[in-house]
């Protein structure tokens, strides 16, 4: 379980989250959504504890997160961080080195699934399949924490959809959490257990998506439309 | 391709009425397996907990039933079949029905327009 204590983290004098209550159980995709700047990312790179909370508390099952607590989480990132000269074979064993988790046959089946060919360099990749390795490294280790930031952003339906199916089938749901930012909300909204609606750091809404339906006859994007006014 | 549900009601909701009219069709017979609930999501890119949540709704009402181990069943229950599909048919009439009034319809109009156009589909259909 995450579970975010009354949470501000400022930069300068600039609030980035504030007060920010959370907690997130494990067993469910959870999408945080919001507009550029609302504090998304900040959100994940806290629990990812690769920046510090300026008040309040983050735990990850009773854990306060710091920064090893990467050995709980496996994060996403929303740039691409990998060497170039690499190719995709080399890049996943790499990560299997820095991650004692890391399973080399679940990256293997994601891989094929994703068709990506082991001996493609990672600099001669397209943005698509750039975007699908991201989610082989993530989606391969056993952890209990799986944060993506913006995984869908600026690639192709196509890609976009593998992407989805993948989640599917590869994330396991008996003892993983999974947190995703994005804009694509009608993309994921299928497979989002709950969502969760940020503006100007802070939480305006946390719902359980078919509950929201049952409720309010309301899908996600009617419900941010309204949650935005 | 990817399946679309529309936002007004729940997903897990959707899903099982679906299947209801998998069962109707006939693609799915009295005592075949449904797909597992991780395949029936990669199916229908649905959330495996949704999938779960469908299966669940639908062994309540005793359309589907679990074996340990093996799976989820359509059932061989007739009974329970043939309820299902008067069920079905009292909730699509009823739509009609309720969609017919709101423009303003008489049960009348209703009546004599639904006899019409069926007396002519027939006509057309057996030229």
């Amino acid at each position: 379980m995450i579970k975010l204590d009354n949470v501000s983290k400022k930069f300068m004098t600039k609030y980035a989250l504030r007060d920010v209550n959370l907690e997130l159980t494990n067993g469910k995709i959870i999408g945080l959504v919001g507009e550029n700047g609302s504090g998304k990312s900040t959100t994940l790179k806290l629990i990812a504890g690769l920046i510090r909370p300026s008040q309040g508390m983050i735990t990850i099952n009773g854990v306060q997160a710091h920064r090893q607590i990467a050995s709980q989480v496996s994060y996403l990132s929303e740039l691409d961080e990998y060497y170039g000269f690499y190719n995709v074979g080399q890049t996943i064993d790499f990560f299997a080195t820095q991650f004692p988790d890391f399973s080399r046959d679940k990256a293997e089946q994601i891989r094929s699934f994703m068709q990506l060919e082991r001996n493609a360099k990672l600099k001669h990749l397209s943005k698509g399949n750039r975007g699908r390795l991201k989610i082989v490294l993530t989606l391969s280790r056993d952890v209990p924490v799986i944060l993506m930031d913006e995984p869908l952003s600026g690639l192709d339906p196509m890609v976009r959809d593998s992407i989805v199916k993948s989640l599917i089938s590869f994330i396991d749901l008996e003892k993983q959490v999974v947190l995703i930012t994005t804009h694509e909300v009608r993309e994921v909204e299928m497979i989002l257990d709950e969502v969760i609606a940020i503006k100007d750091g802070q939480i305006i809404g946390h719902h359980n998506v078919d509950q929201l339906r049952a409720e309010k006859n309301m899908g996600i994007v009617e419900w941010m439309a309204e949650a935005y006014e | 391709m990817t399946d679309t549900f529309h936002s007004a009601q729940p997903i897990y909701y959707q899903l099982a009425e679906r299947i209801h009219r998998q069962i109707l069709r006939g693609e799915l017979k009295p005592g075949d397996k449904l797909p597992s609930v991780r395949e029936m999501g990669i199916q229908s890119n649905v959330n495996p907990n949704t999938v779960q949540r469908t299966y669940r709704e639908l062994e309540g009402m005793k359309i589907v039933y679990t074996k340990r181990g093996q799976g989820t069943f359509v059932t061989e229950d007739q009974d329970i079949l043939n309820q299902m599909r008067e069920r079905l048919k009292q909730k699509e009439i009823s739509q009609f029905v309720h969609g017919m009034h709101e423009m303003g319809y008489t049960d009348e109009e209703i009546e004599s327009g639904l006899k019409a156009f069926l007396r002519r589909r027939k006509g057309e259909q057996s030229e």
